[in-house]
């Protein structure tokens, strides 16, 4: 949900390392375009994407469908859903496809409240990946920032 | 005596009747429990004997009902150019041997049989008159004859047909088209006494006299004059008519000579008597079918009840209910161009019955409806001239059994041209109305098979799946209306694109890309496609890509594009381990590297299964300790097994010669080139392979995408076969290959469905679905037909001198082994979510109760230098 801001614009020790901006992760360029890492954070495993257009998402590893801890390793692409790209990734299991912003499930015939746990994610200037907090469910999708 | 676990069953005569018969005991699993045998007098296998007319102009390969000359069932061994002498029901000939009876051959050799079928069909009748044996007199049966005629028409320049029912006006329109003034002598006064009437035969005469040839009607021939040859025929009580070829077309009779001498029943105006499945009255291992047989005392002289009694007696075989009640005697063909057609009670003999005629003299048509007394039911009826309503019309005839279907209020608007308010006057097929009665197939069969969970999607694809048309053709009018009507009525059309992002099929797709020889998904996706992509391009891309590059299916932006157990060279598993399975070609393996799987197996913990490819799986793999077991694996001289990929998997083999006393080829040898040629080779969808060193088939080849099956000569190659849901034997593709020949035909093959087919297409569909079928592949494989034989050779010699290990390939590169870490911030943490508990002595996965949190005391990398692999 984040394109290369500056983290210190949210809070910032002057080093580049912003208090709320999380953990530090990785690199940008330790995502592949268009694929996935999973990240230990807090002592739990956060899946963080990175699209096409260099947007970095964070979602929770977990599959809940297919009940297991595997989406970073999933295909990211686009899909049409009411008129727009959406950003997603297919799950490797049963290839359920998650919107990369929101982590509902986009597949038809799927509970609508299927959904994956997503995370506050910042890029540095020096392309530093922070991953933040989990996001409550409810919160609108993060645009990202610029 | 030793008992016999299988038996054999004797054909015959190879006959259309004969070889239907053959084909039926193979679909309905008859050879499962039969060995048969087909003795075929004719030098070669069946032919369409309907279209023997048309055998100027196309050629015998064209009208070959089995172009291979053998079946595809190796069970099924067919014997042409030999005569059957004498058959002997009770076995005494043989009483040494098992079965019931024996027969002689020719040549002396004596074959015993437990069930005997007699498809010996007919022979032309030829009438007792002076001067028939002379040169210049031909019959027309076989393909034989027509060469005949051919060969006296080139010198002659007359020619005269005795007999002018069906098959004489066929004679004549091969004298005509012979370049031969031609005669129609027929004794009935009008031709084609058997199917129409007199005004039916009136126009049909005058469509044929405006083609130039002389028809007498009412014309006894008395003889064939000529002293060392055919002069010309001697008529009763007219002039003679001077002819350099004479043919005979006076009828047919039952070619029961086998029986008649072997002392079974026969019907008293010949014919082999036997009951409603077939079986001889008096002899009951003994059956016959076709043209030779008479059930219940009949003779039917033509291919559909034929067909019939081929399928009754073998679901009789198999222990069904079937029977032979009587035949549609129901005929429609073109005549010189003309349509013929007669149904039902043509002649109106039901008591009361109503005839309805529509006559056109200046347009040369002439159509009757018989119908019931009350005029709601159609009883039959003629067509000369314009026979296109016979498809809507057949159906609905009512006879004793069948109440067909009620007639609309004006029934004349069947049989009234268009302009004068005719059409189909309303009538809906009902689902029940039998549209081919040449294969039985119903209307609701062919709506059935366009229907959603149906497999066909075009008129063609029908004929194929359901055989309807397949035979006369008469209705396939009629199935295409009805399947363009179906799909009308759903509002179908069919989307083949890919997906949303490309609208282009999968063979489109490949194409675009080797046209312009793109190499990455971004170029492709940027000209051809839209959006960046999903879970269903992508591979694909990925998969046409490693086809036309031969590159590693990790490399650089293609990484990114690979499913799930490509992008990882493993299988990944349900609580998202991987499986891991090591080539061992042909199945074949030491003893040393055995206990090397068995050794990492027991080191890494991994739960450890036989395949059903005659290798080894090792499950229970963490993605992070791929690496170190396939190091393992490398080291001890292994490779991947592309167990993973939609690309070859084994070649499974029996053990062949070498040991197997049965073994007549090197099954194993001929397995492990296989599958070391084609390995690592990216298609549409997974691929499997068999070789069997013998006729008994112990590697089940033919359950594989290719099978090949040893011969005394060679190889034979089948195709198109698969397991699964939907199982499949694969089809003889070429029979007797030397291994380079079959080697060369597999090259084609295999590189022709990687270019053609759809995503995710095994084989078998694959061939389905091509205009043609397995003949398709046929022409493009075998017989070059396209000229592409040596693109595709070439495209398959690239491909394997390509090939590389893709596991070794990856150890020997950090930036492809960067990936495999459990967490990118803590390499050495093991994800908590995979955990195992133990069943049957072996680790398998703990179910999950959802999400594992280590909480936050576990140590995580790094400020410094996260993750720095890769960063450039």
């Amino acid at each position: 949900m984040s394109v290369e801001t500056d983290p210190t614009q949210a809070s910032t020790d002057g080093a580049g390392t912003p208090a709320t901006a999380g953990t530090p992760v990785c690199r940008l360029d330790d995502i592949e375009v268009e694929g996935g890492v999973v990240a230990l954070v807090g002592g739990e495993a956060v899946a963080v994407f990175r699209t096409y257009t260099d947007e970095v998402y964070a979602l929770a590893n977990y599959d809940p469908i297919g009940r297991a801890s595997v989406l970073s390793r999933g295909i990211v692409g686009t899909r049409t859903a009411d008129d727009v790209d959406v950003p997603f990734v297919a799950s490797p299991l049963h290839k359920q496809a998650y919107d990369l912003r929101t982590g509902r499930c986009l597949d038809k015939g799927v509970d609508a409240a299927v959904q994956v746990p997503t995370y506050a994610v910042t890029v540095g200037a020096d392309r530093t990946v922070w991953v933040g907090a989990q996001q409550s469910r409810d919160e609108e999708p993060h645009e990202p920032d610029s | 005596m030793m008992a016999h676990l299988r038996h054999r069953l004797v054909v015959v005569g190879h006959g259309m009747v004969g070889h239907r018969f053959v084909q039926a005991a193979i679909e309905r699993g008859l050879t499962e429990t039969h060995d048969i045998v087909v003795i075929g007098e004719e030098n070669r296998a069946a032919y369409d004997r309907v279209a023997l007319t048309s055998y100027f102009e196309v050629g015998a390969d064209a009208l070959s009902l089995l172009p291979l000359g053998a079946y595809d069932d190796p069970r099924v061994q067919l014997r042409l150019g030999a005569e059957v002498v004498a058959i002997d029901p009770t076995g005494s000939a043989a009483p040494d041997t098992a079965g019931a009876g024996s027969l002689t051959l020719a040549d002396g050799e004596v074959l015993t049989y437990d069930q005997l079928v007699l498809a010996t069909g007919a022979a032309p009748f030829v009438p007792p008159i002076e001067g028939r044996d002379l040169p210049g007199c031909f019959v027309y049966r076989t393909i034989e004859d027509l060469e005949a005629i051919r060969e006296a028409a080139s010198g002659a320049r007359v020619g005269a047909v005795i007999g002018g029912g069906l098959l004489g006006l066929e004679a004549a329109k091969a004298l005509s088209d012979l370049g031969l003034e031609t005669h129609v002598v027929e004794m009935a006064p009008r031709l084609m006494a058997v199917q129409v009437d007199d005004a039916g035969g009136a126009t049909l005469r005058r469509h044929i006299e405006e083609l130039g040839l002389s028809v007498h009607t009412g014309a006894m021939t008395t003889s064939v004059l000529g002293d060392d040859r055919v002069t010309g025929l001697g008529l009763k009580d007219a002039d003679a008519i001077d002819a350099d070829v004479v043919v005979f077309s006076a009828g047919i009779r039952p070619r029961d000579g086998l029986a008649r001498a072997a002392g079974l029943d026969l019907a008293e105006r010949g014919g082999i008597l036997v009951d409603e499945q077939g079986r001889s009255t008096s002899h009951p291992t003994v059956w016959a079918i076709g043209e030779c047989a008479a059930p219940g005392g009949r003779m039917y002289g033509l291919v559909a009840p034929g067909y019939t009694m081929a399928e009754v007696a073998v679901d009789a075989l198999l222990g069904g209910p079937g029977a032979f009640t009587g035949a549609d005697m129901s005929t429609k063909l073109k005549l010189m161009g003309v349509d013929v057609a007669s149904f039902g009670d043509a002649f109106a003999t039901t008591p009361d019955a109503l005839e309805l005629v529509f006559s056109d003299a200046v347009a040369g048509i002439y159509k009757k409806l018989v119908v019931s007394e009350d005029g709601t039911r159609l009883l039959g009826g003629i067509l000369v001239g314009d026979a296109t309503s016979y498809g809507l019309l057949r159906p609905m005839v009512a006879t004793d059994t069948n109440p067909g279907i009620p007639l609309p209020e004006n029934p004349e608007e069947l049989i009234l041209p268009a302009s004068r308010g005719g059409g189909s006057g309303g009538v809906v097929l009902p689902d029940e109305a039998q549209v081919c009665s040449c294969n039985d197939v119903t209307k609701g069969q062919i709506t059935e098979a366009v229907a959603d969970g149906g497999t066909c999607d075009s008129p063609s694809c029908v004929t194929a799946c359901t055989a309807a048309g397949s035979t006369c053709g008469s209705c396939k009018p009629l199935v295409k209306s009805i399947v363009e009507d179906y799909f009308t009525a759903q509002g179908k059309t069919v989307d083949r694109s890919l997906c949303e992002h490309f609208a282009l099929t999968r063979q489109e797709l490949y194409d675009v890309v080797a046209v312009h020889e793109h190499t990455s998904f971004d170029q492709i996706v940027t000209r051809h496609g839209r959006g960046r992509g999903c879970d269903i391009c992508k591979p694909v891309v990925a998969s046409i890509l490693a086809t036309q590059l031969n590159g590693h299916v990790l490399e650089g932006a293609t990484r990114t594009l690979q499913d799930t157990n490509d992008a990882y060279l493993a299988n990944i598993q349900r609580n998202g381990t991987y499986s891991v399975v090591p080539r061992i070609p042909g199945g074949e393996i030491t003893p040393e590297k055995l206990i090397v799987i068995g050794e990492v197996a027991r080191d890494f913990g991994l739960y450890t299964k036989i395949t059903g490819g005659q290798r080894i799986d090792l499950f229970g793999a963490r993605m992070e300790e791929l690496p170190a077991i396939w190091r393992r694996l490398v080291d001890a001289g292994f490779e991947s097994g592309h167990a993973y990929g939609k690309s070859l998997r084994t070649v499974k083999s029996c053990v062949g010669s070498t040991w197997c006393r049965y073994g007549v080829q090197d099954s194993v040898q001929l397995a492990i080139d296989l599958e070391l040629r084609y390995r690592g080779l990216r298609s549409p969808h997974k691929l499997k392979g068999g070789v069997s060193g013998c006729a008994r088939e112990c590697a089940e080849a033919r359950g594989k995408d290719f099978g090949v099956i040893a011969t005394e000569k060679g190889w034979n190659l089948y195709v198109g076969g698969n397991g699964g849901a939907t199982p499949v034997h694969a089809r003889l593709l070429a029979g007797d290959l030397d291994t380079e020949t079959l080697v060369r035909y597999l090259d084609r093959f295999l590189m022709y469905y990687v270019r053609t087919a759809d995503r995710l297409q095994r084989t078998a569909p694959w061939v389905d679905s091509l205009d043609g079928g397995l003949e398709r592949v046929r022409e493009v494989v075998v017989e070059d037909s396209l000229g592409l034989g040596a693109e595709l050779e070439a495209a398959m010699a690239r491909h394997v001198g390509g090939y590389f290990d893709e596991w070794k390939e990856t150890l020997d590169d950090p930036e492809k082994l960067a990936r495999f870490v459990s967490f990118v911030n803590a390499p050495d943490v093991p994800d908590p979510h995979i955990s195992f508990r133990e069943e049957r002595g072996q680790s398998v996965p703990a179910d999950s109760a959802g999400p594992v949190s280590l909480g936050t005391t576990i140590p995580v990398g790094p400020a410094g230098p996260v993750g720095s692999v890769g960063a450039s």
